[in-house]
């Protein structure tokens, strides 16, 4: 019999173990054509095609704006609410859909997770890059705006943008890895993600100013609030997008680039806490679909 | 056929060491049933012994035919080797890049042409870019469609299919090969090109595994075979005597 004890250093592997996501960044090629398979059938058949991507946002935006910004009179109390509303729906809209499609993306592969072995954690990650791609035309056309309204944002507030785009990201990928593994076994997994979805757009400052949480809160529970990393990158993205086309005059959270920073380590624990568990769950992924 | 230039032994290709698979099936789907299963005292899940002590060694170069009934362990044992499933306890090793014709097709979308099919496909299987490029005419060709490789998989008859996603599979760049059950694809004439193609792989030193229910054509393709009952080895020698042993149970 062959020597097992030394069986890595002479060129053997075991099959199925693989070193999760470093091995999506290998299979870069792979990934690409996963997010381009999936953006390219979405509106496949559909006369509008991607005209949805903008009408969705569009409606939505319609009607918060009709709901909050005139009836509950948004709109006289706070300057460029508009952009102030779009920016926060365009980035929720983001995450929503990355982190649901991201937690049904196993389930939805089952077919090619039971018969070929290839890096799982491909799923959530391509879905998630899927959403980013479909966001992107949303962030065109708040761009757009902005720059009409005249739009002069300083060097940080544009990173600050650019963060709170990767933040979103890493979050749904390490959420979409935790929940996705667990749907895997219990199918209530993607019910739960809709109820969080949904509490989502209101748990941070989407539709109202953050000075009304800030005055009906105690101090702590504040900071608890603003350390959500939906928070911060609506913050983020409140600051680079709505701040610069305003006169100043409502304020932006305090501590704002350090509640992104404490936010990104948060980010980062979460999606280390997804790579885990979902390599925990992983060996029974083929069996278990 | 490469030979391993070390003087002292051969290193094998695929090694499976005393692996036991075993199987949870579950007999609830949600938190809701397991909860109400447990208070009603019944049983969650129960188990089944698809693999139980299997240990053998496929040197390279070597074709190796599993053989086995329905429900043997054979197809389990195929996974584990390509990575899909993993033992309970045991080791399997693999030396040199896998590729599996297991259920071809599984990574196709019915909307996407042939052409992005193939790309997809060839990419799921472990290719590079410049990988495909180089095979792309190869596998249209050998697929017997190249009139309708820019059409929506979705409008293919069934059969050119079939042909596309073997055509894909068996044009990737592999050290060992898994075959399971895939010689049933297509016509006559495309079963022997299959046939054929293995047996060319098989001559340029590829490892060979193959499972199918077509004793005969196993026993041409294959020196070697292993026979498996109830997740045991039963033999494990010659093709032509596995076959008469197993024709035996």
């Amino acid at each position: 019999m062959f020597d097992l004890a030394h069986a890595e250093q002479q060129g053997f592997t075991r099959p199925g173990t693989g070193s999760g996501l470093a091995d999506v960044a290998r299979h870069r090629y792979l990934l690409r054509l996963l997010v381009r398979k999936e953006v390219g059938v979405r509106y496949r058949g559909s006369v509008l095609g991607w005209l949805w991507s903008y009408v969705k946002p569009a409606a939505q935006f319609a009607v918060f704006f009709l709901a909050l910004g005139i009836f509950l009179k948004m709109n006289t109390s706070m300057p460029s609410y508009p952009i102030y509303l779009f920016s926060g729906v365009c980035l929720t809209n983001f995450f929503t859909e990355a982190f649901s499609n991201a937690t049904r993306s196993l389930v939805d592969n089952a077919a090619l997770i039971k018969k070929i072995y290839l890096p799982r954690e491909m799923f959530p990650v391509s879905s998630t890059l899927v959403a980013l791609v479909n966001f992107l035309p949303q962030a065109a056309v708040l761009l757009i705006v902005c720059l009409i309204v005249g739009w002069h944002p300083s060097l940080l507030q544009f990173v600050g943008i650019l963060l709170g785009i990767v933040l979103i990201a890493l979050l749904a990928i390490g959420l979409g890895m935790l929940f996705g593994a667990a749907n895997v076994v219990f199918r209530d997994s993607q019910n739960f993600v809709e109820i969080i979805v949904m509490v989502v757009a209101w748990l941070s400052p989407v539709l109202y100013p953050f000075t009304l949480v800030q005055q009906a809160l105690p101090t702590w529970a504040f900071a608890v609030y603003q350390l959500n990393p939906i928070t911060a990158a609506i913050n983020l993205f409140h600051a680079g997008f709505w701040y610069p086309t305003t006169d100043g005059s409502v304020p932006l959270p305090p501590h704002l680039y350090l509640f992104a920073s404490a936010a990104t380590v948060i980010c980062l624990i979460i999606l280390g806490i997804g790579q885990v568990v979902f390599r925990k769950l992983e060996g029974r992924f083929a069996q278990d679909l | 056929m490469p030979k391993i230039s070390d003087s002292s032994a051969v290193v094998p290709s695929i090694l499976v060491k005393d692996v036991r698979k075993e199987f949870l099936l579950r007999h609830t789907h949600s938190l809701k049933e397991t909860f109400i299963a447990s208070l009603r005292k019944k049983k969650i899940s129960s188990r089944f012994s698809a693999l139980d002590g299997v240990s053998f060694e496929v040197n390279p170069g070597e074709s190796v035919a599993l053989l086995g009934f329905n429900g043997s362990g054979k197809s389990t044992l195929l996974k584990l080797i390509s990575g899909v499933l993993r033992p309970d306890s045991g080791d399997v090793f693999t030396r040199g890049r896998v590729a599996g014709l297991i259920e071809v097709g599984a990574g196709f979308h019915p909307d996407l042409s042939g052409r992005e099919n193939i790309y997809l496909n060839a990419a799921i299987l472990g290719m590079s870019q410049k990988e495909i490029d180089e095979r792309f005419d190869e596998i249209v060709e050998f697929s017997e469609i190249p009139d309708f490789i820019d059409t929506e998989v979705k409008h293919y008859s069934s059969g050119m299919f079939l042909r596309l996603a073997f055509s894909v599979a068996i044009h990737t760049d592999v050290d060992i090969l898994l075959v399971d059950e895939v010689l049933s694809v297509g016509d006559e004439r495309f079963q022997e090109k299959c046939i054929a193609r293995i047996k060319e792989l098989h001559q340029q030193g590829k490892t060979l595994i193959v499972v199918s229910h077509d004793l005969d054509m196993v026993s041409r393709l294959c020196e070697r075979g292993i026979l498996i009952n109830k997740g045991q080895k039963l033999f494990d020698g010659p093709s032509d005597r596995a076959v008469e042993q197993m024709r035996a149970l």
